[in-house]
């Protein structure tokens, strides 16, 4: 997608949304627009009915925990006819964080939230059935947070006290 | 289906038409759940679906996945770019070269480096047979599944063509890891060319070998033809891709639609559906099979000569012979195998189509020499995902052919 081609979509966007809208970015020629949590579905419908992004690719999340709000929950979406994509982020923040689920505009997504939810551990308001998918239901922990150490099994030294350890500082 | 349908309600009672089905009627106590899998032989992998039987009718199913599940994604945060090249062939283990370039492409795109002509014509004959030999498997397993046992040793038989020629090219027979960002680690060895050019020769008879025994045979029909239909709008709706989105009728195919690789110079057609159901996806791969026959000839026509690798030392190592006369290139080769090299902060979606559609990487960069986040589109995961609408109502017989009929890669879809 090149600049001059999105950048209508933009201030379409923009100008239906105002605020709602926070930032629009063309990163190698990769649109994403960052709306603000309430506005989602909305956001998506009109993508979806009037703009014609009628294919859902994935949704994920990134996690960042140095900032506030914590994590980016990201749909990205396609149009068949126009050949054009979009990714739509959002925030949602700690404690629990959770974000309005897009199944209700693209069912695909039904999915990649449970994966989302269950790699992530973001609750997607709405979603008519979010269980965990990779991971076994009795697991606990969200393995691709960043506080989720990749390599490490809870290791008592014989130096340590016992209940100086807590296992879920290292397992995340 | 239909068909049998009427030869099942013959045979046990009353089918699925007569019977109240819905959330506000219980379902009658004498409904089974049965578990297919986890190591039933037609999941091809670790998948476990439960299903709801009423008599020999399914009412409802639900697949759980994950049981393949090794946490590729996290291991990507911890690996350099190149590193994690090794990891991209290990998720869907019968079609590795396109995971390869998949997985470069969205670094190259990220650090926006070109990739000489040669080595796109290597990745773009790497991945056709790839794509080859993974419909090749499909044909062979998916037919064992519906009791064609002689067609499974005709398809190993061919596919081990193509691991004969991944072997002569990277030493390896399954897991590739061939691709460098920037470009191909080898060029083709000598002898390679003329034996993918003996392969070239031989596949229509055996494709036609195959047809011959598949296409028109009743059974083939009877077991395939109207069952599992997906309507185009459903195949959007549930968001798979590659051959199921394409036998529902529905042009897309990432080669053309955004090609990649310089797929854009080579004449080849994208088979269609008009059904959507089992034997349209069945003859489409078949028609896939001619078709990146005819690119890999066009690719030995037109093979451009030149370098291999991108000539930027900040992410392609420095030839060998130059180790021993430019100290520039000793620092070069120092600072990537220790610690790679950075990538911009940004995040960016590369995609490729595999022989299951459109294989997706999401990468998130920090700035940092390793993906801050890798997101993988697995197209066998989008392709599941339809599985209950497409058993709703028909024979436990027929869940094998449905399944069979979408070739999902447990790798792709756990990851």
């Amino acid at each position: 997608m090149t600049v001059s081609a999105s950048a209508p979509l933009v201030e379409r966007l923009g100008e239906r949304f105002k605020q709602a809208l926070q930032e629009s970015s063309d990163f190698r020629g990769d649109l994403s627009i960052v709306v603000e949590p309430a506005a989602v579905v909305e956001v998506a419908r009109y993508l979806k009915e009037e703009e014609g992004f009628d294919y859902l690719l994935y949704a994920t999340a990134v996690d960042w925990p140095a900032r506030d709000p914590r994590f980016t929950v990201v749909w990205e979406v396609r149009s068949l006819q126009n050949k054009t994509r979009i990714r739509i982020k959002t925030t949602a923040t700690m404690p629990e964080p959770h974000v309005p689920s897009l199944t209700s505009v693209w069912t695909a997504a039904n999915w990649h939230e449970r994966e989302t939810w269950d790699l992530l551990g973001i609750k997607f308001d709405g979603h008519p059935d979010l269980r965990r998918l990779l991971m076994p239901e009795t697991w606990e922990g969200h393995p691709l947070r960043k506080d989720y150490v990749s390599f490490g099994e809870p290791v008592i030294f014989s130096d340590q006290k016992l209940e100086g350890l807590e296992p879920d500082v290292i397992r995340g | 289906m239909a068909e049998t349908r009427i030869a099942a309600q013959e045979q046990f009672g009353p089918g699925p038409e007569q019977m109240p089905f819905g959330p506000e009627h219980e379902p009658p106590t004498d409904w089974m759940e049965l578990n297919m899998g986890p190591q039933h032989p037609s999941t091809h992998g670790v998948l476990r679906v439960r299903l709801k039987l009423d008599g020999e009718i399914v009412r409802d199913a639900d697949a759980e996945v994950g049981y393949l599940h090794t946490g590729f994604e996290k291991s990507f945060e911890d690996k350099t770019y190149t590193q994690g090249i090794t990891f991209s062939d290990r998720m869907d283990y019968l079609a590795p070269p396109i995971n390869n370039v998949g997985f470069v492409s969205s670094v190259e795109k990220l650090m926006e480096i070109e990739v000489p002509p040669r080595a796109q014509a290597i990745r773009v004959m790497m991945m056709e047979l790839a794509r080859i030999a993974s419909h090749e498997l499909w044909l062979g397993t998916a037919g064992l599944d519906l009791g064609v046992y002689s067609g499974f040793f005709y398809a190993w038989r061919d596919r081990e063509l193509v691991l004969d020629l991944n072997e002569l090219y990277s030493g390896v027979r399954m897991m590739t890891s061939f691709t460098r960002v920037g470009g191909v680690a080898w060029d083709l060895p000598d002898g390679w060319l003329e034996q993918l050019q003996r392969f070239i020769d031989v596949m229509p008879s055996r494709i036609d070998d195959f047809e011959a025994m598949l296409s028109d045979n009743p059974i083939w029909h009877q077991r395939l033809k109207g069952v599992g239909v997906l309507s185009r709008q459903d195949a959007i709706e549930a968001g798979v891709t590659g051959p199921m989105l394409r036998a529902s009728g529905i042009d897309y195919d990432v080669r053309k639609a955004f090609p990649y690789c310089g797929y854009e110079q080579y004449d080849f057609e994208v088979p269609l559906g008009t059904n959507g159901d089992c034997y349209d996806r069945y003859r489409l791969r078949v028609a896939e099979m001619r078709e990146s026959l005819k690119i890999l000839q066009q690719v030995i026509d037109t093979l451009p000569g030149g370098p291999w690798l991108t000539s930027d030392r900040k992410v392609a190592l420095p030839p060998r012979s130059e180790l021993s006369k430019s100290m520039e290139s000793v620092i070069h080769h120092f600072r990537l195998v220790s610690e790679g090299f950075k990538g911009p902060v940004g995040d960016v979606y590369a995609f490729v189509e595999s022989p299951r559609g459109e294989l997706g990487f999401y990468l998130v960069s920090d700035g940092t020499n390793k993906p801050y986040r890798m997101k993988v589109r697995p197209p066998s995961f989008c392709n599941l995902q339809p599985l209950r609408q497409l058993v709703k109502g028909v024979l436990v017989a027929d869940v094998i052919a449905i399944m069979g009929s979408m070739d999902f890669i447990l790798g792709d879809v756990d990851r």
